[in-house]
């Protein structure tokens, strides 16, 4: 091999890494390595100037590598290979050296983050003094897209992606899409009528020729990479052809199986055989295989007798689905934090205490009380109902150490809803501070406490419990200094949101990390806010952290609008840094064949074959072969070797 | 009188892409301070990890080595790090078998969300491996 002509660019970064280590003196140790032949210093390596000193050095000196030492690669690697590219020579001859994220951040002590920059700086210049020069391999694509989760984020990119012409096959695992949006009565900052703006969409969703919409369904297994998914779905046999149901609702009329109901958070009750709502998509009755006596004729048989269309099947089966995409988007929302887990208001064991969302329900038209505020322990018109805010979230100690975001504006809404319902009642919030960053937001807070007169009290409650038929809260004003207590004929908590329970097991099977609160982790927090660390996988909704409404669609808007771009030719870029067999030295043991994860290596003639398509550059293969026969493209054991010793060399 | 300095060991880091590489940067982007000795080496999945690697470490004069992955079932590749879990694991006992004491080769899980602990984990490997001094046993006699 002929010896490499690298060029080191050690980069500043303003102060963050000069601050720390001595770039000048980097600079000047890696000249002296025997494969530099340029090497310099600079203040913002990434500006336009600096990447256009980066080609010019290249250009001027021959140079056929490069090593940038500056921030992580998962921030820069791609703009120094892309700029590398430009000089003429490959993308894959350029590497960084993380001196910042793993150096000038994390140390104070100058002369030990120099030394140690200086060891990180070498190993990546003995990398790639044997690097090869790589084209990425072009991957056909499959152009489809699979959205997880029929709430508002998986509906609204389900329609934009489908908008833009490409298929779309969305998966719900409830009978009908809609999600926690279409339990709201109303919406803040405008109060409109919640259902009223998103029953249009689902029913867009429908009737869209370019979505297949599969709802009581579950993704059990995906395999491939971006470009190229495959996805294994359960269909749960829902017992009613949807296209023979004519929607009489005879059958829940002489169903005798009485359950809570779901939708309206056990507010009232439904039958084994049910229709979510009346404005479910698709319109059709689903029966709740739990709770049916048993699907078995001779033991009920009710519904099917009753049914003229002849739609109900007890032999349904459950059906797996296999699907192609090229995409994926992840909208598997959230749950609220359970009440059981709120010792101190009563562990949902309290009467008359609601959750945030069983509290819209009854606001809801379509609600169990039709409208109508009405306590659910005797049905009268609550005259003194308590909100408070923060139940759960910001409570470090106990429960969620993250703000809600949403609470402080829901529970001005319901404040605000209450006291149209009952003008005469009175409505007291507890709150920690109000948040209310957003377009109209602060105002509709004022608007709460000025014209609807709500009263604000600025403190925890430390207690509430059932007392003379009422509920006793037992709290603290901190801005008089004095201990308030509340005889509520009602209580409403704003729990914390926390990710779904579907969330968590969409990340499970896609094999996508979640944050430090099970919230689904986007690639980079500012740069990358809706790419998981997957390629191919993005994320939108409250899967990936509180959000309201309005984010919830921007963040959708923007997963589709990614997805389009992605797919917007025939083939994918993959990356070429992919395994590669030394034939002379393979004795076809077939030990890499079983160590690949994606099977991408068989026997041909007694040695091992590697599909680059397939392949996504583990290196399980190169640990487990005993000849290293079988090695990632510039990743070899021999890189690796000099780079241990770069490290060890003081 | 001036007190003896502690002994500074040198550590060779070798740090998944996804997951313990994420994990420092992570460290990075939240200045938690922890301390110089360990040098990373980014592999692309602790799956890679060759036992000659860790080999090579300690004859090319590494004091101590940290191989960190994936928490078991969130490889990136899959099954990567159970890969890496079996087989360093007979690593360990070999060095153990050739005298080199057990503190010196260490595994850990760190998530790209944990940055702390991947701080934490250099950390407590220094403090555990001060003590420990100079690795000799497996350290080439260069001239």
């Amino acid at each position: 091999m002929t010896k490499k002509r690298t060029g080191v660019f050690v980069c500043h970064c303003g102060t963050n890494i000069a601050a720390t280590v001595d770039v000048s003196r980097l600079a000047k140790e890696m000249a002296g390595e025997e494969t530099v032949a340029f090497s310099r210093d600079y203040v913002y390596m990434c500006s336009d100037p600096g990447q256009n000193s980066v080609i010019e050095a290249i250009k001027e000196n021959n140079l056929d590598s490069v090593v940038v030492t500056c921030c992580s690669p998962n921030l820069h690697e791609k703009t120094f290979r892309d700029n590398a590219a430009r000089a003429g020579i490959s993308g894959f001859t350029c590497e960084i050296a993380n001196i910042r994220e793993q150096c000038s951040w994390v140390h104070k002590n100058r002369d030990e983050a120099t030394a140690k920059a200086i060891k990180i700086s070498r190993s990546a210049v003995r990398r790639v003094a044997r690097n090869q020069s790589l084209e990425p391999i072009a991957v056909p694509v499959t152009r489809r897209v699979m959205v997880i989760g029929g709430g508002i984020a998986g509906i609204q990119a389900s329609l934009d992606i489908a908008n833009a012409g490409l298929e779309v096959v969305l998966v719900e695992k409830l009978a009908t899409i809609g999600g926690h949006m279409l339990q709201l009565s109303e919406t803040f900052p405008t109060l409109d009528c919640s259902q009223c703006i998103l029953s249009p969409k689902m029913v867009e969703v429908s009737r869209h020729p370019k979505i297949t919409l599969m709802t009581y369904s579950e993704v059990q297994e995906v395999s491939g990479a971006v470009g190229n998914f495959r996805v294994k779905i359960l269909q749960k046999p829902t017992y009613v052809d949807p296209e023979a149901c004519k929607l009489c609702d005879e059958c829940t009329v002489v169903c005798p199986v009485v359950v809570p109901n779901e939708h309206d958070l056990g507010l009232t009750s439904r039958r084994a055989i049910h229709i979510p709502f009346a404005q479910a998509i698709p319109a059709s009755y689903t029966l709740d295989e739990d709770s049916c006596l048993g699907l078995n004729p001779i033991r009920c048989g009710k519904c099917k007798d009753v049914c003229e269309a002849g739609a109900i099947n007890y032999d349904m089966l459950p059906k797996t689905v296999v699907e192609d995409v090229g995409a994926i988007v992840v909208a598997t929302g959230f749950d609220l934090y359970p009440q059981e887990k709120i010792l101190e208001y009563g562990a949902g064991n309290v009467e008359d205490v609601l959750d945030g969302l069983q509290f819209e329900r009854l606001c809801s038209a379509s609600g169990a009380t039709k409208g109508h505020v009405l306590r659910p322990s005797d049905q009268k018109e609550p005259k003194d109902v308590v909100f408070i805010q923060c139940v759960g979230s910001r409570d470090p100690a106990q429960h969620c150490a993250y703000c809600s975001k949403i609470c402080c504006m829901y529970t001005a809404k319901h404040a605000r809803l209450y006291k149209h319902h009952v003008p005469d009642g009175r409505a007291y919030v507890f709150y920690i501070d109000i948040r209310s960053g957003g377009k109209g937001y602060e105002e509709f807070v004022q608007r709460a406490m000025e014209e609807d007169e709500t009263v604000y009290l600025r403190g925890r409650v430390s207690k509430l419990y059932r007392k003379d038929g009422k509920v006793r809260v037992l709290g603290t004003d901190t801005l008089t200094g004095e201990n308030v207590e509340i005889d509520a004929d009602m209580v409403v908590l704003a729990l914390a949101m926390q990710p779904s329970k579907g969330t968590e097991e969409a990340a499970k099977v896609l094999k996508i990390g979640r944050d430090k609160d099970g919230f689904l982790a986007e690639a980079h927090p500012k740069l990358k806010p809706v790419e998981s660390v997957t390629g191919g996988i993005y994320l939108a909704g409250c899967a990936q952290g509180p959000k309201d409404i309005p984010e919830t669609v921007s963040q959708a808007s923007a997963a589709a609008a990614k997805v389009i771009g992605l797919l917007s030719s025939d083939t994918l870029n993959h990356a070429p840094t992919v395994a590669r067999v030394r034939r002379s030295h393979c004795t076809g043991c077939e030990m890499c064949v079983t160590a690949c994860p994606y099977k991408a290596i068989r026997l041909e003639n007694g040695k091992a074959v590697v599909n680059e398509v397939l392949c996504e550059g583990c290196g399980s293969c190169s640990a487990t072969c005993l000849r290293a026969a079988i090695e990632v493209k510039n990743v070899t054991q021999l890189q690796v070797f000099d780079m241990i010793e770069a490290c060890l060399t003081v | 009188m001036s007190e003896q300095q502690p002994y500074e060991p040198k550590i060779v880091a070798f740090l998944c892409k996804w997951c313990s590489s994420a994990g420092s940067d992570l460290a990075g982007v939240s200045r938690i301070q922890y301390p110089a000795n360990a040098t990373p080496i980014t592999v692309p999945c602790s799956g890679s990890m060759s036992p000659m690697y860790i080999l090579s470490a300690f004859n090319k004069g590494a004091d101590g080595v940290l191989v960190s992955g994936c928490h078991i079932g969130d490889c990136h590749y899959m099954e990567g790090n159970f890969l890496a879990r079996r087989k360093l694991h007979l690593v360990k006992e070999l060095l153990q078998f050739i005298g080199v004491e057990e503190n010196r080769f260490r595994m850990s899980w760190v998530s790209a969300a944990e940055g702390a602990k991947y701080a934490q984990v250099v950390k407590d490997f220094v403090e555990d491996l001060r003590p420990l001094g100079s690795q000799e046993k497996l350290k080439a006699q260069r001239t």
